[in-house]
């Protein structure tokens, strides 16, 4: 399959390819992993008549740990963070990057280009909503920074203006006592999820000083489950509590029927995935190291 | 009495918007050890230089959505499914292909692993899991079983139930010296 022809621009700098965005008008944009955009083009849902190739720009694939946050640049590609034991620092984003997809499309996407995709079932959006998240956004006067909440703002859409891109995103290490466990279901690796859920907590002692909780693939983006964060926040972590942040998880989730699944079947699948994620969460944010791996059909 | 033919001018064709040429861009890409430079258009895909352009068809085209793995090839060290990315991105960069496994006549370690455990039927799949599992064994020398099955879960296989695809790997992880 044949993409429709189009014009390669390679930028050699972040400003360089915003400036070429904005030169280029609404048919330009830019090339990351090309692991959404380049199966859309041969499909020919997209077609630009200008790409503006990021790879090449030096200096973008990072993981940087600075002043109590973690920073990645916008190419750091999925494999890359999956490998880095600095980004395992938080470990909910390992578990994230190391289940996207299989290990060749790991070796190409990006973080940046994931953000910017906003595809609804995408997984980094399910857990960095769970964690203090800024996105920094170079634009051609100036570099803006926006909370990860105010990002995404439809399925596909985020704030990003047509000639900005993201350049960075940064992460804040939670505080002691925390933990947190994303699991995804999945029909096999090179598939987005059937559903997942993002799980992280703030211990002291038994008592669950805070909780975010997010869901994916079960709505337009990822759903911050609120009742079922309060279900947990202030109390005990017991059977009971977990029980009634499922129940709640269960009732956030708004999904369709689909050929991964009807949307009960979804709901309920997603309810057990919070189950096992604020477990593993729990042990984590008790100093225990658990590895956990997506569940394949 | 005939019928008359009424002759209809054909409504002209709209006329395409003009529109700047699309122009080849020069690429240099170090493939099985041997430098080509050439130039491409934009839209060629790497599957399509190294199949069409550079004549090397041990890389494969199963799906052509990023599904199944049979174009898998090592780019800088790194598996891609080369129907998903564009020639032009490869440029200035190392690949290695199916063709240049085998040295002097000699199978590499994992061609013969395949050989020996029958890790293949067809063989369509088995020049890109060929190369996932080189991209695995070339920084684990020791993989478990988990790890081999992670390494191939972006390779699909109709044929063999993958066991002995499996085995192939845990034998050429014995044998490989050096990959
Ligand atoms: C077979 C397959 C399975 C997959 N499975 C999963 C999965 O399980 N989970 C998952 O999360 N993802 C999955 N993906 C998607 C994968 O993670 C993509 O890499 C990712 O969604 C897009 O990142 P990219 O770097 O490849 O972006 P590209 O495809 O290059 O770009 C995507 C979009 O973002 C824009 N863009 C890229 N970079 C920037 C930037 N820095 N600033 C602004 N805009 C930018 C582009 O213009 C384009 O519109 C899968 C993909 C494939 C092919
Ligand atoms: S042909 Fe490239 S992944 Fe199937
Ligand atoms: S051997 Fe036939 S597809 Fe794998």
């Amino acid at each position: 399959m044949y993409p429709r022809a189009f014009h390669y621009h390679r930028a050699s700098s972040l400003k360089e390819a915003v400036t070429m965005l904005s030169q280029l008008g609404d048919d330009a944009k830019l090339l990351a992993g090309g692991q959404s955009l380049i199966p859309l083009m041969k499909l020919r849902f997209a077609n630009p008549q200008h790409l503006v190739d990021l790879n090449f720009v030096p200096g973008t694939s990072y993981i940087k740990e600075e002043g109590g946050a973690l920073r990645f640049g916008a190419l750091t590609r999925h494999a890359e963070i999956e490998n880095s034991a600095t980004a395992a620092k938080i470990p909910i984003l390992h578990d994230c990057a190391a289940g996207i997809a299989d290990v060749q499309v790991r070796n190409r996407g990006t973080i940046g280009g994931s953000l910017a995709e906003a595809d609804p079932s995408g997984d980094w959006a399910v857990v960095l909503i769970t964690l203090a998240t800024e996105v920094r956004c170079l634009g051609k006067k100036s570099e803006r920074t926006v909370r990860f909440a105010d990002f995404i703002k439809d399925a596909y859409t985020t704030a990003l203006a047509h000639d900005e891109l993201v350049s960075e995103v940064v992460v804040k290490k939670p505080p002691k006592g925390s933990g947190g466990a994303y699991i995804a279901f999945k029909r096999s690796a090179p598939v987005y999820p059937t559903a997942s859920a993002a799980v992280q907590l703030t211990l002291d002692g038994d008592v669950c000083k805070d909780a975010a909780i997010a869901l994916g693939c079960v709505g337009l983006t990822a759903i911050k489950a609120r009742d079922a964060e309060a279900a947990l926040r202030g109390q005990r972590i017991t059977d009971k509590t977990i029980a009634a942040a499922m129940e709640a998880a269960r009732a956030a989730a708004d999904p369709q029927s689909d050929m991964r699944g009807s949307a009960d079947y979804k709901r309920a699948l997603v309810g057990a995935l919070v189950k096992r994620a604020i477990e593993i969460a729990v042990r984590r944010a008790r100093g225990e190291q658990v590895e956990v791996g997506h569940i394949y059909a | 009495m005939p019928k008359k033919v009424v002759k209809r001018k054909r409504a002209p064709k709209p006329k395409p918007a003009p529109e700047a040429a699309i122009t080849a861009v020069p690429i240099s890409v170090k493939v099985n050890g041997k430098t080509h430079s050439l130039t491409v258009e934009p839209r060629t895909l790497l599957v399509e230089l190294i199949r069409e352009k550079l004549d090397l068809t041990g890389t494969h085209v199963g799906c052509d959505t990023t599904y199944c793995g049979a174009c898998t090839v090592l780019m800088n060290g790194a598996a891609v499914k080369s129907c998903t990315m564009f020639a032009v991105q490869a440029d200035g960069a190392e690949l290695l292909t199916v063709e240049g496994l085998e040295k002097d006549g000699q199978l590499h370690p994992i061609q013969k692993a395949f050989g020996d455990s029958y890790g293949l039927q067809c063989g369509y799949c088995t020049p890109g899991l060929m190369l996932s599992a080189f991209q695995l064994l070339s920084h684990n020398r020791q993989p478990s079983e988990k790890d081999i099955r992670k390494a191939i879960a972006g390779n699909t296989c109709r044929c063999t139930g993958y066991q002995n695809i499996f085995k192939a790997i845990q034998l050429a992880a014995q044998n490989v010296k050096g990959v």
